[in-house]
């Protein structure tokens, strides 16, 4: 994996989360490691967040990748979507 | 009555050095047929708390039957505290719903803040007096959602004060100590939420709203303005977000699904005594009501077995700390529809109950009555709304992959 390409990831999940999160702050305001739950996050806005990312990224999450510490962070999300899309 | 025999089961590992539990099942029944159901009908008309029942089970020192033996508990494990909560839901429904819904409150403390001196001591207290804990989740203004707050922890150096509207909270009056949500800070968002013990002496409980409703009835849950304050180390070192996934909400369902069971139980116990009666009028003849008798103790049976399943699995990933597998979806579904299939099945069973017992179930002034049973049944699908817990199962399957 390139930089451009994990740049391109980061925008795009910082995107989805925009959308889906649910977040209780903006998340351009939050960097990469920022642990989201602190911000708001729920294990049922993660499910939203997992349809749109499967839908942006054409990849599917397996059932095992479904765990709290797949969504704990922008960059955390970002790698498990350049894993399964790789 | 007694007690059931075809129960799955149970690993006493944790408790063999404190309590033989069978013996202590045996002293539960003994509670609820000598003081449960000698006043259960009149909990039930007056809508009052059952105060002898509460006395009784303190006496027995349930009330700290969850607490660690360390602390002098009995040290019990989740599939013990639902036997219990079942066999005292035979009895009074009202009764063994006040005693479920404290022991998920001791539950959150022991599982969620031992490591918190305050509450170390704290669960000693509760085995010495025996005290009596209630809940405020719901208020005024989130539309039943529990991950949400309006009312935030004001703290002040060492002490905080908290104020909130509590639509329900069950046996307020007659608590020691409630555990209540709220927003963490005044400039929280509404799911930052902490769970804060609030103790008798320091909290004032203004009525909000009476409690006269179909079923529960002695369960008095009406609501309260909540005025309290106290030290911040009553506030539970773990956020809530945590303790409702990890405990709260597989405990209670457990618990609820166990009460369920034995209210079932009974109706199903009132409805063969009656089909015995009516066998005994014309021996060497199956009377029509033992067939459906048959097909209902079949209900019972699948009933009984979902909770004790559940209980189980619960139970293992307790013991091996599997935090994360509790957290996942396949847990949570599998909770709910626990949840939804016994307060279902409560009302099938009843309803079938009283169909054996015809007429004599249907008097209010007969022995084979069954119009609390049937009352309360009917309230397992309104506590924690049913649709609301299909729609969260809805959404979590658009996630959840795999068939367990």
């Amino acid at each position: 994996m390139t930089d451009a390409t994990a740049t391109t990831d980061t925008t795009a999940v910082r995107e989805v989360l925009a959308q889906h999160g649910r977040l209780t702050v903006d998340i351009q305001t939050l960097d990469e490691d920022f642990d989201l739950y602190g911000a708001g996050l729920t294990s049922l806005a993660t499910v939203g967040i997992m349809l749109a990312l499967e839908d942006r990224f054409e990849i599917e999450f397996p059932e095992s990748m479904l765990s709290r510490s797949t969504f704990r962070s922008v960059s955390a999300i970002a790698e498990a979507v350049a894993r399964l899309a790789g | 009555m007694m007690p059931v025999a075809d129960l799955p089961a149970v690993s006493t590992a944790s408790a063999t050095d404190a309590v033989d539990f069978d013996e202590l099942l045996n002293r539960v029944h003994v509670i609820g047929r000598d003081v449960l159901a000698v006043h259960a009908a009149d909990v039930d008309r007056l809508a009052r708390f059952p105060v002898e029942s509460i006395d009784a089970m303190k006496e027995a020192r349930l009330l700290s039957a969850y607490v660690p033996v360390e602390y002098g508990g009995m040290g019990l494990n989740i599939v013990e505290m639902a036997r219990i909560c079942e066999a005292l839901g035979q009895y009074c429904g009202s009764s063994a719903m006040i005693y479920a819904m404290h022991c998920i409150q001791v539950a959150c403390v022991v599982h969620h803040a031992q490591e918190s001196s305050y509450f170390r001591h704290y669960l000693r207290d509760l085995v010495t007096e025996q005290r009596l804990m209630a809940s405020a989740t719901t208020e005024i203004g989130t539309g039943g959602d529990l991950r949400s707050s309006v009312c935030a922890i004001e703290v002040n150096g060492d002490c905080f004060t908290l104020t909130k509207k509590a639509p329900v909270i069950s046996y307020g009056e007659y608590s020691d100590d409630i555990l209540v949500t709220c927003r963490r800070a005044p400039d929280a968002a509404a799911s930052e939420q902490v769970h804060v013990m609030v103790k008798r002496g320091e909290y004032h409980a203004e009525p909000l709203s009476t409690w006269d409703t179909m079923g529960f009835r002695g369960t008095c849950s009406s609501g309260f303005t909540l005025t309290s304050h106290g030290a911040t180390d009553q506030i539970l070192p773990t956020p809530f977000n945590d303790i409702l996934s990890q405990t709260m909400h597989p405990y209670s369902h457990i618990v609820w699904g166990a009460l369920w069971t034995g209210i079932a139980a009974d109706a199903v116990n009132q409805a063969r005594a009656f089909v015995r009666a009516e066998a005994r009028k014309t021996p060497g003849e199956t009377p029509i009501s033992a067939i459906r008798l048959a097909e209902v103790d079949l209900v019972l049976q699948e009933m009984r077995h979902n909770v004790y399943s559940l209980a189980r699995e619960y139970h293992e990933l307790l013991s091996n700390n599997a935090g994360e597998s509790i957290h996942g979806f396949g847990f949570s579904i599998r909770t709910n529809n626990l949840k939804l299939s016994c307060s279902q099945r409560i009302v099938e069973i009843v309803g079938q109950a009283l169909l054996i017992c015809g007429i004599q179930g249907y008097r209010n002034d007969s022995k084979f009555s069954l119009s609390r049973h049937l009352r309360d049944s009917y309230g397992a699908a309104l506590m924690v709304n049913n649709d609301r817990i299909t729609k969260l199962n809805a959404t979590m399957l658009l996630a959840h992959r795999e068939g367990h």
